[in-house]
């Protein structure tokens, strides 16, 4: 098992992750915790969230570029990094105060 | 005649009817009965002569050949004439072959021309009504005049007989041809014809049909394109294009260096054709340290903000609270041998597992543990044998020397992705014979050689090189006992080694080092003595754990043993005390209570450390507000028996880090009054670092000075 694979695979162990999705450049889900409906939503949406993102930045300053996204809700945390052709997606839970 | 004339004299009226249907304004459209296009057409008769020979069929077809010639055959040929240049008669080819077998003169005038005008005056004809006649004969013979006037009166009847009648005025009159023109302008406009042989024929050639023929080709390939261009993207265009011209260059200047790349690239290719997944790595690692720092949410909180409310109404106490806990599966069993921060990445440490306890020797491993992942390490390496001690380089923060139980020292690159050390010295070439305890790197040498020197219970202390690939030693100095050399049971002499357990290398002074040893001595050496110590003093009753020099002040260092002490000692006092050893006192003397794993002195004060005892306390020291009691001591192991084993400040932040003997690193926030730095006067600009230097040793000097007076109130 690879590096990335146990990486993940503590991402997901972790405490409050609900899931973990890998989309690659097309925004089609290539990995994936969730049930099929979810993860396809899930993906759908997000990719065009972090591409529309990342454009911003680089509109804001070409050199730039965006590393992470994370979207805080009331329910739950979703974590966006892009990562050269993929997009990890990781939602948590948030905490319950 | 009169059968001629009857079509014409129908062709009057008619015309007449037509025209005047025209003035009525009928269709002008319409196609007549075909009479009009039959009228211009001359019906042909054929005029025989009355003379001409009857011939039958066969004499008709009979044919007579006839070759005309352009020779005359009455030319004579055989001309002579004579030549005056040759002066002899010569016969001359050209021969005139013209023969004329016919001569008329025209009668014929130009009406313009003065002949024409005379006959006109002559005949009495006047200029004007000469207007319709433009040419009048020549020579009008009695015949022609009569029958110029008798054809003026028939002029308008009978066109048709006009040839008939010419004919027979036969070829030789002069003056035939002349009425024809009269006759042509009289009848208004119609076509002249040649009177005596004219037949009109007319006929329409074939056209071509016409035929339409395509053909249509297959249609070439499109594609419909659209994008909007944004400004990052034209700058990644002309990035990718300035690397590739960048390339370009380089390829035209080092010709030579393709192979090189082609290996480069295959190995690239090598790399980045991993799994799909192996992609996503560092997205993986941002996203599993935001998963942690959600989850330890809080305590991220206190690390950056909390400081302790109550430290405000007590002057002489402070607290430490706990943070973060490191744990590693592979290290639950095994003890924290040593800690090192990292000194480029604030939030890195390394820590290094083994075991104190003789009978349980494993295996060892070293950990990078950073702040940002509190729940899985960096990285890891796992070693056959304990490892007892590591340090990191300070300018090369990816080398990282270890020491092991079994006596051999390594480097591990934390770059390279590898899982064993880059160096790592054998039997052969240096390995000490006992663990090595503490290892610690040194500036590079003249040749910019990585060197790093070790300490271990063999007595040797070893200067190692990094010379290209390999690891040169070289011992520095052999502790001895003072005592000389023991005898043995039977007689022999056997030297007696110190057995070195710490040491720690002088900060502004490259050469000078001390070494604490297991029988509870403390020696100054210098690099350049291998034989002998500056110095020595009977530090502890039982074994030193360890030797730090003060951060600020040059001659300030503290010890900790195990016999439950740290002590504070100030090299190089008066001269007298060096006599005796023995009879050196430390500065100051604190009693833990307890074996006392580790001490260290805060980066931020110069009065300011820290220790950790093997009942789980640590204890924090600050000799500027209290020269006799902690400032805070306080319980951090999770259970009773653990032990704490090291300590270590991070340089920046206000936490320190703490390992016990069952794989634990717990990170602890030093509370305000533990760390206290000198206020800063309002209006007057922040301390340089000369200046802090200068302050921190004065305030330890003047302390110092109090000490001095009454070396009694220590002890």
């Amino acid at each position: 098992m690879s590096d990335v694979e146990e990486v993940l695979k503590r991402i997901q162990g972790h405490k409050g992750v609900i899931g973990t999705i890998v989309i690659n450049q097309d925004g089609i889900p290539i990995r994936t915790t969730l049930d099929n409906s979810t993860t396809v939503q899930y993906a759908g949406l997000l990719c065009s969230l972090t591409q529309k993102a990342r454009s911003t930045v680089r509109d804001l300053d070409p050199s730039n570029d965006l590393t992470f996204l994370r979207i805080r809700s009331k329910k739950n945390e979703i974590m966006c990094a892009p990562c050269s052709e993929y997009l990890l997606v990781v939602i948590q839970a948030a905490e319950v105060q | 005649m009169p059968a001629k004339a009857v079509p014409k004299a129908k062709q009057v009226p008619e015309r007449q009817r037509r025209i005047t249907r025209g003035r009525d304004g009928d269709d002008m459209t319409e196609v007549g009965d075909g009479t009009d296009a039959d009228d211009w057409t001359q019906t042909k008769t054929l005029v025989k002569p009355e003379d001409q020979l009857d011939l039958n069929d066969l004499e008709l077809k009979e044919e007579f050949t006839r070759i005309l010639t352009a020779n005359n055959p009455h030319a004579p040929q055989n001309i002579v004439r004579y030549s005056f240049k040759e002066r002899q008669y010569k016969h001359t080819s050209s021969v005139d072959q013209l023969a004329v077998h016919f001569a008329l003169d025209g009668n014929m005038l130009h009406k313009d021309s003065d002949e024409a005008r005379r006959q006109r005056q002559k005949m009495g004809l006047s200029d004007a009504a000469d207007g319709d006649v433009p040419l009048a004969s020549a020579q009008p013979s009695e015949q022609a005049l009569n029958e110029g006037a008798e054809e003026k009166a028939a002029a308008e009847a009978a066109q048709g007989e006009d040839s008939g009648e010419k004919g027979e005025l036969g070829e030789g009159e002069a003056g035939a041809g002349t009425p024809l023109p009269k006759e042509g302008a009289a009848s208004g406009g119609k076509k002249l014809t040649n009177q005596f042989n004219y037949s009109e024929r007319a006929s329409q050639t074939y056209n071509n049909p016409y035929r339409d023929r395509t053909t249509a080709t297959e249609p070439p390939p499109r594609a419909s394109f659209s994008s909007n261009a944004t400004q990052w993207e034209i700058y990644d265009a002309y990035t990718e294009d300035f690397e590739k011209q960048e390339k370009t260059k380089e390829k035209k200047v080092v010709p030579g260096r393709k192979e090189e790349e082609k290996t480069r690239k295959k190995l690239a290719i090598t790399e980045t054709s991993g799994d799909d997944i192996s992609r996503v790595g560092t997205a993986a690692k941002i996203v599993e340290r935001m998963v942690n720092q959600n989850t330890f949410d809080d305590i991220a909180q206190d690390f950056k903000y909390y400081e302790d409310t109550s430290d405000e109404y007590r002057e002489m106490e402070g607290t430490i609270l706990p943070l973060w806990r490191f744990s590693y599966e592979k290290a639950k069993k095994l003890a924290v041998t040593s800690l090192c921060w990292n000194p480029t990445y604030k939030d890195l440490f390394a820590a290094s597992y083994g075991s104190y306890d003789f009978m349980k020797q494993g295996n060892g491993l070293i950990v990078f543990y950073t702040l940002k992942n509190p729940s899985f390490p960096e990285s890891a390496y796992e070693t056959d044998s304990g490892v007892m001690c590591l340090d990191i380089h300070p300018d090369h923060p990816y080398q990282v020397a270890a020491g092991f139980y079994d006596g051999s020292v390594a480097v591990f690159n934390t770059v390279e992705r590898k899982d064993g050390p880059v160096h790592r010295c054998t039997a052969k070439n240096g390995k000490h014979t006992d663990p090595v305890w503490q290892v610690r790197w040194q500036k590079d040498d003249a040749d910019n050689n990585m060197n790093f020197f070790s300490v271990s219970s063999d007595g040797r202390v070893v200067h190692w090189t990094i010379v290209k690939n390999e690891m040169i030693f070289q011992d520095v100095i052999q502790l001895t006992l003072s005592d000389g050399p023991a005898e043995g049971p039977d007689g022999i002499k056997v030297p007696t080694t110190g057995c070195g357990t710490a040491f720690d290398f002088h900060k502004q002074k490259d050469y000078l080092f001390l070494v604490g040893t297991e029988e509870g001595k403390v020696h100054v050496c210098s690099k350049a003595y291998t034989s002998h110590f500056i110095d020595t003093m009977d530090a502890h009753n039982m074994a030193v754990y360890k030797v730090a020099w003060n951060h600020y002040h040059p001659k300030i260092f503290c010890t900790c043993s195990a016999d439950w002490n740290v002590k504070i000692w100030e090299n190089g006092g008066k001269p007298t005390d060096n006599a005796e050893p023995t009879s050196k006192k430390p500065l100051f003397c604190f009693d833990l209570n307890n074996s006392v794993g580790d001490v260290a002195w805060a980066p931020y004060s110069s009065t300011v450390f820290a220790a950790v005892t093997a009942d789980g306390k640590v204890y924090v020291y600050d000799l500027n507000i209290n020269k006799y009691e902690p400032l805070c001591e306080q319980m951090v192991a999770q259970k009773k028996k653990t032990k704490l084993t090291h300590i270590e400040f991070n340089p920046t932040y206000p936490i320190i880090i703490v390992g016990d003997d069952r794989g634990n690193v717990t990170s602890l926030k030093l509370s305000p009054n533990l760390r206290k730095i000198p206020k800063e006067k309002k209006g007057q600009p922040a301390m340089d670092t000369a200046q802090r230097l200068e302050f921190e040793n004065t305030k330890l000097t003047k302390i110092l000075s109090m000490v001095r007076e009454q070396p009694d109130v220590t002890k």
